[in-house]
């Protein structure tokens, strides 16, 4: 019984003895609190860092598979030719509604505003920053969605059982788009002018994100027109036709603030044009034309395996590649060097084919940015000859093929095997080969060890760069009449590219400025919402399935299914053209179904929850 | 032995014999109908042209959706209910026409049992006296296009289709041939030529279906005529 009474006597001390301040309330060991981060500038930067990486996009380098759902590329991958096989869109498609990140970012800047241990001048550019997110993100959902509830301020829930009062409408979409360009404007002042800030928002990058939203915005004002059923009425979609031309002025004053404050440049350290076009996405140090990129690192876990799924399968690192193959209709949009254009011709007029040394002949004579972006047959990766052959072409029409990478087989006359298929393909339905002819070479690491899985690549992506801001400035002056200046922007870009005939201002025509963004920008994210601004995308992927088109200058010729273009050796043993190629133009066999956009995919679906959650929120339009 | 085969038994009898407590009655009763004009059938393009039904009264919003078939028919299982019937706005190549009882495009549909239900709607064209004639492997079509909305309301023709494939769904996505003409070029009332060559097909089959199409302008379905089989 003592021994009990002991025992109870020790408990009671050892409660009674320690410290219930110190002992129970420990801080946490695996989060930081809000009074811990709001005095370290690191930390501070360590927050901003992460909510930079969440702002929504659609096409990048992380997102490969997404290049392949329009006209740009075919995805030789098995998991993805459902791609090629589906007609509609859906109308959920691209559709974003993260209030959740929008709250982050709110709480971000009003702690960011009441932060009294930080050094004003840190504290107003992570404000800055902060509110620059913001901006991103509302610019990423007007994009998507049209009109959306603008909220400023962190809301919270008051616990009383009715959460109506929380419920906003949606804005007008134009006054979205006047938020953005409002928020840009206030915070330009707070930002570093420092062409070597790269990953952060900086001046240069405020102006390049202006010009490219008032022109988002001046494009639907103005060909809204052509769409009149993609609208509602209370503004939440449509902006005003009589508000397109002030935004293009801002627009063009924004770019020309940037181009004439000289701090950028567009890239030029190689001589070779092609190469000096592929490397300007490569190259990281002093890179002057690169505004706003997002940046990755080797042995940090922040990678990234574009050169991984898409290296060629015959100098592959890994067990596998290949995945993105340009298509034959971006192919052919390169136009030649004397400005003109015109679509790949692989047959003399008497009806028989041209024979080629060098298959890469065919693609000779074009405008740089096309070796610059796609790696067509018979051109070098990282210092080898690509192997994209098709088969042998028998002098009576006939081809011998294989249906494996490098198969072999003999051919007529002949008593050994041999190889009748290039390394690289193209064999149809094989993933990894070049099912369109083509791989592509835009953002293509040319590090050893970066299509291992093990290294992957480190290769920035380049969100905002020069080049588009120049071609920003040509769209917007085209479209206020003043075509000298558009084609004075137009000029330089294409300069760089090899095209050193100037255009005069005549030949500066919407075709023009839209051609002149579908090569220049390929792969880089631009194509939806350039397509939806200009209320092209239900014209050009209308459902249809044509043949590719000979007009590769217009605008709005229809391009549903993607094409390709395979050589072939021509096998003739004696004859003149024996060992040389011959081209011919295909459809993959995957490639089954014509894509269409219908007017319900221009803004994306608000889906059935949000809307039962919030009945202010009004419908799409044309999405029952 | 036998007793445990006997608890088994009798463990799935009761599993089968829940099965009625725990599931709801499928629907049982059927709307069905076709989308008309004078009584006549409206032709459109599969899963392109859809209805809308609300039951008001629960938490939750939410339509259901009864897509029209291509001979402009539809039909959807219902429980019993009163349903709002809807024609989405800018939906079909015809505009909804103002109902008596509710003074709007809503048309109420009281469900008690199966029901058959056409809809009036107003296209802005119709397709008459299509024809079709064939000689070799080329079809040949005849029409005339009709405006049936007049005044302020009324649209042009954006372009016209000879439309022919190898199944019996015919329209601009599926189709072996197709022809067409700019909505310029036609003239409301009188005949217009449409010309379209079969390809080979494989497997060889020696009929083809054939329809016409017509697009107006700002509307995204179009509106077609009936599908016809043509013996090649």
């Amino acid at each position: 019984m003592k021994k009990y009474f002991i025992l109870l006597l020790m408990l009671v001390g050892l409660g009674w003895g320690c410290n219930d301040e110190a002992f129970l309330d420990k801080e946490p060991t695996n989060i930081l609190l809000d009074d811990q981060i709001w005095k370290d500038k690191s930390l501070v930067l360590s927050v901003v860092a992460d909510l930079y990486d969440r702002v929504p996009e659609f096409q990048t380098i992380q997102n490969r598979s997404e290049f392949a759902i329009f006209d740009e590329a075919f995805a030789s991958a098995s998991g993805d030719y459902g791609k090629h096989k589906n007609q509609d869109y859906s109308y959920g498609d691209w559709s974003n509604w993260d209030y959740g990140l929008i709250r982050e970012v709110n709480l971000f800047i009003q702690k960011c505003g009441t932060a009294d241990k930080l050094d004003p001048a840190d504290k107003a550019r992570f404000l800055a920053e902060g509110r620059f997110i913001r901006a991103s993100i509302y610019f990423e959902l007007v994009k998507r969605m049209g009109g959306v509830p603008i909220i400023t301020e962190p809301m919270t829930y008051d616990f009383s059982g009715d959460p109506s009062y929380l419920r906003k409408p949606r804005s007008k979409e134009v006054e979205v788009y006047d938020f953005i360009i409002k928020e840009l404007d206030e915070i330009k002042a707070d930002l570093p002018d420092d062409v070597n800030v790269k990953s952060r928002a900086t001046k240069g990058l405020v102006l390049a994100m202006k010009s490219r939203v008032c022109l988002y915005a001046a494009s639907i004002a103005k060909y809204g027109a052509n769409t009149p059923t993609v609208t509602l009425p209370g503004g939440e979609v449509g902006i005003p036709a009589g508000l397109a031309n002030g935004y293009y002025t801002k627009a063009l004053a924004a770019a020309e603030e940037l181009i004439s404050g000289g701090k950028y440049a567009l890239y030029k350290k190689k001589e070779n044009l092609a190469e000096n076009f592929s490397n300007l996405f490569l190259d990281k140090a002093n890179n002057a034309e690169a505004i706003f990129v997002k940046d990755f690192k080797l042995k940090s876990g922040k990678v990234h395996g574009w050169t991984l799924v898409n290296q060629p399968w015959s100098q592959a690192e890994d067990l596998e590649g290949g995945r993105t193959n340009p298509s034959l209709n971006l192919v052919q949009s390169f136009e030649k060097l004397d400005n003109t254009f015109e679509t790949f011709k692989t047959t003399q007029a008497n009806g028989d084919y041209i024979y080629f040394d060098s298959p890469k002949d065919l693609f000779a004579g074009r405008d740089a940015r096309l070796e610059g972006t796609v790696m067509v047959p018979g051109s070098v990766y990282k210092g080898k000859q690509l192997d994209i052959w098709a088969g042998f072409m028998l002098a009576d029409g006939t081809v011998i093929k294989g249906d494996n990478f490098g198969a072999r087989k003999t051919l007529p006359g002949k008593s050994a095997p041999e190889y009748v298929v290039g390394w690289d393909g193209p064999i149809d339905n094989l993933e990894f080969s070049a099912q369109s002819g083509f791989y592509v070479r835009k953002y293509m690491d040319l590090a050893v060890g970066s299509g291992q899985r093990g290294v992957n690549s480190e290769i920035w992506w380049i969100r905002f760069r020069l080049a588009e801001v120049y071609l920003n400035a040509a769209e917007a002056a085209f479209e206020l009449g003043n075509k000298t200046k558009a084609a004075a922007y137009m000029n330089v870009v294409r300069a760089r590219a090899g095209l050193v005939i100037p255009l005069a201002d005549a030949d500066i025509t919407f075709d023009r400025i839209v051609h002149e963004r579908k090569v220049e920008l390929a792969f880089e994210g631009h194509q939806l919402w350039d397509m939806k601004r200009w209320r092209l995308a239900h014209v050009i992927w209308n459902g249809q399935s044509t043949e590719l088109t000979d007009k590769p200058w217009k605008a709005d010729e229809v391009s549903t299914r993607v094409f390709g273009m395979w050589p072939y050796k021509y096998y003739n043993p004696g004859g003149a053209n024996d060992g040389k190629y011959v081209f011919r133009k295909i459809i993959p066999a995957q490639v089954t179904n014509a894509h269409r956009f219908r007017l319900g995919n221009y803004y994306s679906d608000i889906n059935t929850t949000i809307r039962s959650n919030n009945p202010l929120i009004v419908r799409n339009p044309n999405q029952e | 032995m036998k007793l445990k085969l006997i608890i088994a038994l009798g463990v799935i009898t009761g599993f089968l014999a829940s099965c009625s407590y725990d599931n709801y009655d499928e629907p049982g009763s059927q709307l069905k109908g076709k989308l008309v004009y004078k009584g006549e059938a409206i032709n459109v393009s599969y899963n392109d042209v859809t209805l809308q039904l609300w039951e008001p009264g629960w938490q939750k919003k939410g339509q259901i959706n009864v897509s029209v078939n291509q001979d402009g028919s539809y039909g959807a299982m219902l429980f019993d209910a009163t349903y709002k019937l809807v024609i989405p706005k800018n939906q079909g190549p015809f505009r909804s026409l103002t109902n008596a009882e509710t003074s709007s495009d809503t048309i109420l549909v009281k469900l008690n049992g199966s029901q058959t239900m056409d809809i009036e709607v107003e296209p802005y064209f119709m397709i008459r006296t299509p024809q079709f004639t064939v000689s070799g492997r080329e079809v040949t079509s005849t029409f005339k296009a009709e405006k049936i909305i007049t005044g302020t309301a009324a649209k042009t023709i954006e372009r016209v289709n000879l439309y022919v494939n190898k199944t019996q769904f015919v329209d601009f996505r599926a189709n072996v041939a197709s022809a067409q003409l700019a909505g310029s070029s036609v003239v409301e009332g009188t005949t217009v030529t449409l010309k379209a060559t079969v390809p080979a097909i494989t497997p060889t089959q020696n009929y083809v279906f054939a329809r016409i199409g017509l697009k107006v302008t700002g509307v995204e379905d179009m509106i077609f005529s009936p599908v016809v089989k043509i013996n090649l």
